[in-house]
């Protein structure tokens, strides 16, 4: 019998018996199969084993089979109230705790709700079109010689016609340009319309509705025009708009063909109205510059594929007229892309977008330093649920001798956070809607761009995510709360369960206050860069320069009436304004013709440069010629000389330059450096013309008492040239302040996280000294006891907490400067140096409120009367 | 029998488990019919009606002492219950009724 010994049943046989026996049959029913087993073993071991398989197969019945899960689900259900009663009780009990852990949390995810919906929102983009996982647009990329490609997301005529005629894997397409403009006139009502030129499949391609016309005609014959509902609504009374004629521009007459609701705003095309294309090229002068392949700044197209046609197939067929077109060029290269509809927004770097985008690069940023506080707060629960899980140890261990499961324990602790969470995401979604308009008037384009209201999916995701960062915030107290042994509880020993958590926390806080820092002095430095960069010296006055537009005026006209209000000191004109970061240049040369470079100018008069304060370092200024036929002079910058190597500036006086290819012009002077364009480039050469034709701005040196009373005087002057067209004037300084824009919307976004994120570390600082105090309160008392006067007491127990906040200090400043240095300031050529002040600053201030967070908690602490806390022992 | 409730084979294993006293779990009483009856008897066969008895309640069965051979898993020891024995009882006193009405001539020699 010894060797029967060692042969068992076969194992699987018997996992299929545990698996499907119900538990009160199972031990003795199994256990009669072995007897039986062990007796077939002397008629050989494969006849045992086919027995037992047969009778394990066999006794598969009614009354043998357990009951099935879904009866003992119904104890988890039970359970799992059980958790949600404990983890009420648990909050309520400790008010403090829970509290802090509430509102920390619900402070962090009201950025991070806005966040979502700011993504959800700008991924939305363009998804009300038929098929548009179908539709695609022809971008374009233009490298000259070795340089970078630049991308755009227009392209060529040529492209576009060859598209619409030759393309076999395109079903439909639509041509489109922008540049439709014009002083709309019908009867008495004249407004001033803009929009876009298009081919005829416009609706068929993108899913605009036309409420009123044909969609295969409406823009099909030359001089059609179709009107956005509220376009039309402003210029016609009434609904019959079908076959009135608009006049355009006092020259040409347009029929409306069809009415179009209005954009919506996840559209990435906008425009308020649509002229049929044909209309433009009809008129098209120079038709070989209309059709060059390389003319790709004005023209966008975008087609539908064929059912079965794929992306590549129709990549490919761009390639291939590329290739053959680009084997015409020297020295430029123009590719081709297809980017899908969905795609566009948000966008990678792109220049001439159709209407409104937003770059990915910041949105990424944002998004990250939105997390890093969402992040701040989940771990401040964190902390809070460690150092306090030695107060719920004696619960756990009570439910594992009941019997509790380790992941039963675990799921108790991850419901407690997912219910804070919840609540959390609740409170957050009250704090969200107060948000919601501060964040939508930062900036007048971000209304442009993105509505944020709120839908049933939206807050399928805001619960998900209250889920996710439940998840992410419990889980760790959760694991270790498990782990508890059931003896180290019974038996009182506190110790071991405080060092698993000990580094953690001490990290954690460090992190929180690393980030604050880091944040603030990040805030201050970028609002000394933009300071720095409103007071900058540019090289010439602005102050009390007010610009005007000439709008479609005679600027003559506009300057006499100007002239007679006493206020107005000295009046000059441009074309444009400089170092605003609107720039003009071209191409030009001097001595050398294989020599050439880019050139940047603006056309002044003669009032401009005395206007302005410039320094004339060599030569004259213009001379004043209003009815000059051919442009003949130019005054030229340091730069200039720099460039062409001119050592004396008296030796370019009476040299000749040429720019466009065409334009010879005489240097009559040489100006001091400026700043011609905002402050991120560095100074290019860059020259003044005289061109009477080309002024489009007036500028007015004010000395006024009373700005106001002269602004309606001016706008009075306005009116008596032009009473169709508003007066548009604003002071060139404020005109500096805007183009830095950017700059003041970064300060607040970075300014608000700051806040945040240094309310959420004092927040857990708070919370980790509530703790440290409350459980070392009669150590304290001891002490007092003992002689310990308040103030050694208060020393020891901050002692702890000032080491980490040294420790965040000595991470957070080297890591800001190099941040700032490196990486976010490295490409301005002007800049504020990054000094000791700020960071100084932002290392104090975290340093007060987290001394004051702790000596407040200490100091109640330490009045404690050791009477009272020694008393019941 | 009819009116008794159980049917021969049930009836059959109640006896066995009242003949074995103390010893009576699945697998002797199994061997107890083979032995009795010649028949051979399958543990299948034997188990549900036994579940099957006790779910009537003729039968209870209590888990013995856990034993080394079969792998430390307990026997289930089966007893007739009162209502087991009164059953049992009622059924062999009808037999031996129709028993005593048969002549002894027609049982000569067999």
């Amino acid at each position: 019998m010894k060797k029967f010994k060692n042969h068992n049943p076969p194992k699987w046989a018997d996992k299929l018996l545990e698996w499907y026996c119900s538990p009160s049959i199972l031990e003795d029913l199994q256990g009669d199969l072995y007897e039986h087993y062990f007796r077939n073993l002397s008629k050989g071991k494969s006849y045992a084993n086919l027995i037992y398989w047969l009778d394990v197969l066999k006794f598969f019945r009614i009354y043998t089979v357990q009951k099935p899960k879904i009866l003992t689900q119904m104890n988890t259900i039970n359970l799992l109230l059980n958790y949600f009663k404990t983890s009420a009780r648990s909050i309520q009990r400790n008010k403090l705790f829970s509290t802090i852990n509430i509102i920390g949390l619900a402070i962090s995810m009201s950025v991070g709700l806005l966040m979502l919906t700011f993504i959800i929102e700008l991924y939305s983009y363009d998804n009300f079109h038929r098929n548009s996982e179908k539709i695609f647009r022809v971008t374009s990329f233009h490298q000259r010689l070795e340089e970078n490609p630049d991308r755009f997301a227009s392209t060529s005529a040529f492209v576009c016609k060859e598209i619409q005629n030759s393309f076999t894997e395109v079903d439909l397409a639509v041509t489109m340009r922008r540049g439709f403009s014009g002083d709309a006139n019908y009867g008495e009502k004249n407004i001033r319309i803009r929009g876009l030129w298009s081919t005829k499949d416009f609706f068929k391609v993108l899913s605009f509705e036309l409420v009123q016309g044909d969609i295969n005609t409406a823009l099909k014959e030359p001089y059609s025009l179709v009107l956005t509902e509220k376009t039309a609504a402003k210029l016609i009374d009434g609904t019959e708009y079908l076959g009135k004629t608009i006049r355009l521009n006092d020259k040409e007459d347009y029929t409306i063909t069809g009415i179009v609701k209005d954009p919506p705003k996840n559209s990435h095309i906008q425009f308020e109205s649509l002229a049929s294309f044909s209309t433009y090229e009809n008129a098209v002068e120079n038709r070989e510059k209309f059709m060059s392949w390389t003319n790709i700044w004005l023209y966008y197209s975008y087609v539908v594929l064929k059912e079965n046609v794929e992306r590549e197939q129709f990549q490919a067929s761009l390639d291939r007229l590329s290739k053959i077109q680009n084997a015409k060029l020297e020295n430029r290269s123009v590719n081709l892309k297809a980017q899908s509809i969905t795609g566009i927004v948000p966008t990678d770097e792109i220049s001439n977008n159709i209407g409104p985008n937003f770059d990915k690069e910041p949105l990424f940023v944002i998004s990250l330093l939105a997390l890093l506080v969402i992040f701040s707060a989940a771990f401040n629960y964190t902390n809070l649920s460690i150092a306090r899980s030695l107060r719920r140890s004696k619960e756990v261990g009570i439910r594992k001798v009941i019997g509790a499961t380790k992941s039963q324990v675990f799921t108790q602790f991850i419901c407690e956070s997912l219910i804070i969470s919840l609540i959390a995401v609740v409170v957050s979604f009250g704090l969200f809607l107060f948000i919601k308009p501060e964040f939508i008037n930062l900036d007048e384009e971000i209304q442009n761009i993105v509505s944020l209201n709120l839908s049933v999916i939206h807050l399928i995701y805001f619960f998900c995510f209250a889920i996710a960062v439940g998840i992410i915030s419990g889980i760790f107290p959760a694991f270790l709360l498990s782990k508890i042994k059931i003896i180290s509880v019974l038996q009182n020993i506190n110790s071991i369960k405080l060092f698993s958590g000990l580094s953690l926390r001490k990290t954690l806080i460090i992190a929180q206050f690393t980030l604050s820092m880091g944040f603030i002095i990040s805030t201050l430095i970028i609002n000394k860069q933009y300071q720095y960069a409103i007071n900058y010296d540019l090289g010439f006055s602005t102050e009390n320069i007010l610009n005007i537009e000439v709008q479609k005026n005679d600027h003559e006209i506009l300057s006499s009436y100007f002239a007679q209000i006493p206020e107005v000191k000295s009046i000059s004109k441009s074309a444009i304004i400089p170092t605003t970061g609107y720039v003009w240049g071209d191409y030009g040369k001097f001595k050398d013709p294989l020599d050439s470079t880019m050139l940047y100018y603006n056309y002044i008069d003669e009032n401009y440069l005395s206007n302005h304060n410039f320094e004339l370092i060599a030569g004259t200024n213009f001379i004043s010629k209003p009815n000059q036929e051919t442009e003949e002079f130019a005054i030229v910058n340091e730069t200039f000389l720099e460039r062409f190597q001119i050592n004396n500036p008296y030796d370019a006086i009476n040299e000749t330059l040429l720019i466009d290819r065409t334009t010879h012009l005489k240097i009559i002077g040489v100006v001091k450096d400026f700043h011609h364009n905002n402050l991120d480039h560095k100074i290019s050469p860059f020259l003044f013309r005289y061109s009477p034709k080309r002024f489009r701005i007036i500028n007015l040196k004010i000395e006024s008492q009373d700005i106001l009373a002269t602004m309606t005087k001016l706008s009075d002057a306005w009116e008596k040239v032009d009473n169709i067209h508003p007066f548009k004037a604003e002071f060139f300084d404020t005109q500096i302040q805007d183009s830095y824009l950017s700059f003041s919307i970064m300060i607040k976004i970075i300014g608000f996280l700051a806040f945040l994120a240094i309310s959420i570390a004092t927040f857990g600082l708070l919370g980790m000294a509530v703790y440290v105090t409350e459980s070392r309160l009669k150590e304290i008392s001891i002490r007092k006891v003992l002689g310990a006067t308040e103030q050694n007491l208060v020393l020891l127990l901050s002692k702890g907490f000032i080491v980490l906040l040294i420790i965040s200090a000595l991470i957070a400043i080297p890591l800001t400067y190099l941040l700032f240095d490196q990486v976010v300031l490295a490409g301005t050529p002007y800049r504020a140096p990054i000094g000791a002040l700020e960071i100084l600053s932002g290392v104090i201030i975290i340093f007060t409120i987290g001394i004051g967070t702790i000596g407040l908690q200490t100091f109640s602490a330490v009045r404690v009367n050791p009477a009272d806390s020694l008393k019941d022992e | 029998m009819k009116g008794t409730n159980i049917g021969e084979f049930e009836e059959l294993i109640l006896l066995t488990i009242a003949a074995l006293g103390e010893q009576a779990y699945s697998v002797s009483i199994c061997d107890e019919i083979e032995s009795v009856s010649g028949r051979k008897m399958k543990l299948g066969v034997i188990h549900p009606v036994l579940n099957r008895l006790e779910n009537k309640g003729f039968i209870s069965s209590r888990l013995g002492e856990a034993t080394k051979e079969r792998g430390g898993r307990r026997k289930r020891f089966y007893q007739v219950t009162h209502t087991g024995k009164v059953t049992l009882k009622k059924v062999k006193s009808q037999r031996d009724l129709l028993w005593g009405k048969i002549d002894d001539l027609v049982f000569d020699g067999i």
